[in-house]
């Protein structure tokens, strides 16, 4: 397909691995913010072809695996509401509630259906006007326009039975979280290809130059994140910190205009809880009140009272880029795709699920540094 | 009302919102997620990635670097 085997084009990746070969003389530590650059990295063994010098850590950018687990738990509610049709993209399903997951709530007799697009959702609140469709409405800013578009329609044909439940997160909060830590040790991030579609790069710029960090906005197939990496490791190697893009073909630096105003209609910034890490302040978006009845947490007054994580699951520590997956004492062994214990083993983009998936090239992996 | 559009990816065809794309033409790349396209390819920018490698002159010799350049044949909208 074009667009697509270019950038898969292994002569071009080797061509790229070899100059990051050449230009890397020490240790650096670089962060793929988007769990999209996980899969990839991990699917393509980008890892095990990189030099030593450089270790890749993976970052918070996995929607499902950041999703609150009070979050889940109200889903799980609504969704065994009489009458309630519980619409969710599909991976949202097996992620473990402190009681269930949707999955085991569709099991016990729930209506959950899965689909490709929210704006789906609408069309079944209009072809049944006698129950209420919710649209579990998670995700980074990439997924944010559709979210508000969905609740823009709705209007517009004036439904009254259709709501999302919100849970939207936003990534340059979450990177300066991380890079603000004293025990960062990140020197680089490759930011969100597709967020920065939608938001452009005026976010990054201040991060920059405030933290002396270089960011680079990079795509997801193996030779845009090659590139990316290549851009970086030649800023750290002369002592830089700048904002480059490596996805021009995709990102403007002013974003997407249409899309930024349709999210500026709908919703509102407002602190988030990042699932593993901690409540990040103006990291996410809620419903602004002037839509209010689409809002189904208000619609529903949904109340239910925060449940405690599971203490042996170390994802906060992997998103933070501190720990990989297998140093989980629970990696592979009670924790399995088919039955994880949190939420970055459930989406082919969190951290634990694509180690899990390519363990052969992280047995290789380990083999090497050992 | 909703400005739709036929889109194939690799050859299966599934409809998008256009509505976050106003410019986006008739045979143009689109990037669309989870039904909604939310960008147009740029077909200079898309060369950048392969004329990186150019510029630092790794490929001249052993490599034709226009092979890689996209061709604007085939297309998908
Ligand atoms: S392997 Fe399972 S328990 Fe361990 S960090 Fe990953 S999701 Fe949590």
């Amino acid at each position: 397909m074009k667009y697509l085997t270019e950038y898969r084009d292994p002569e071009v990746a080797a061509r790229y691995l070899e100059e990051i070969k050449k230009t890397v003389t020490r240790p650096w530590t670089i962060m793929e913010v988007c769990g999209g650059q996980t899969h990839s990295l991990v699917k393509n063994g980008i890892l095990n072809m990189l030099p030593p010098e450089i270790n890749m850590v993976h970052g918070p950018g996995c929607p499902v695996c950041v999703t609150p687990l009070n979050l889940i738990d109200k889903a799980v509610y609504l969704a065994e509401e009489k009458n309630v049709i519980l619409c969710s993209f599909g991976d949202m399903l097996r992620v473990p509630g402190s009681e269930k997951s949707l999955l085991e709530a569709k099991a016990g007799g729930a209506d959950i259906r899965i689909l490709y697009s929210p704006l789906e959702a609408v069309n079944i609140a209009a072809q049944n006007p006698d129950r209420q469709v919710v649209f579990f409405a998670v995700g980074f800013e990439t997924t944010a326009p559709a979210n508000a578009l969905s609740v823009v329609h709705a209007h517009r044909q004036n439904l009254d039975n259709y709501s999302i439940l919100a849970s939207h997160v936003l990534v340059p909060p979450a990177i300066e979280a991380l890079v603000s830590d004293e025990t960062c040790s990140i020197d680089g991030f490759l930011a969100a290809g597709h967020v920065c579609t939608i938001m452009g790069m005026a976010e990054y710029g201040p991060l920059v130059d405030h933290y002396q960090v270089p960011i680079v906005v990079t795509g997801f197939e193996p030779v845009d994140i090659l590139q990316g990496i290549l851009m970086t490791v030649k800023q750290l190697e002369r002592g830089e910190a700048r904002l480059e893009n490596q996805y021009s073909r995709m990102v403007r630096p002013e974003g997407n205009p249409s899309a930024m105003e349709v999210i500026h209609d709908v919703f509102e910034v407002t602190d988030r809880m990042w699932r593993g890490m901690t409540v990040i302040p103006s990291s996410g978006y809620q419903v602004k009140a002037k839509y209010q009845r689409y809002d189904a947490q208000k619609k529903f007054s949904v109340n239910i009272a925060e449940a405690p994580e599971n203490e042996t699951c170390i994802a906060g520590e992997i998103m933070k880029g501190n720990k990989k997956p297998f140093e989980c004492p629970n990696f592979g062994t009670t924790c399995k795709p088919e039955n994880p214990l949190g939420a970055p083993m459930v989406s082919s983009e969190g951290a634990c699920a694509a180690y899990y998936h390519f363990s052969d090239m992280i047995n290789q992996l380990q083999k090497e540094s050992a | 009302m909703v400005r739709m559009a036929r889109v194939s990816f690799g050859g299966i065809i599934k409809e998008a919102s256009l509505e976050m794309v106003p410019q986006a033409k008739v045979d143009d790349y689109v990037l669309v997620h989870v039904g909604v396209a939310i960008s147009v390819v740029d077909e200079e920018e898309a060369k950048q990635t392969f004329r990186y490698l150019e510029a630092m002159g790794e490929v001249e010799d052993e490599l034709n670097i226009s092979e890689f350049l996209p061709d604007r044949e085939e297309y998908s909208n």
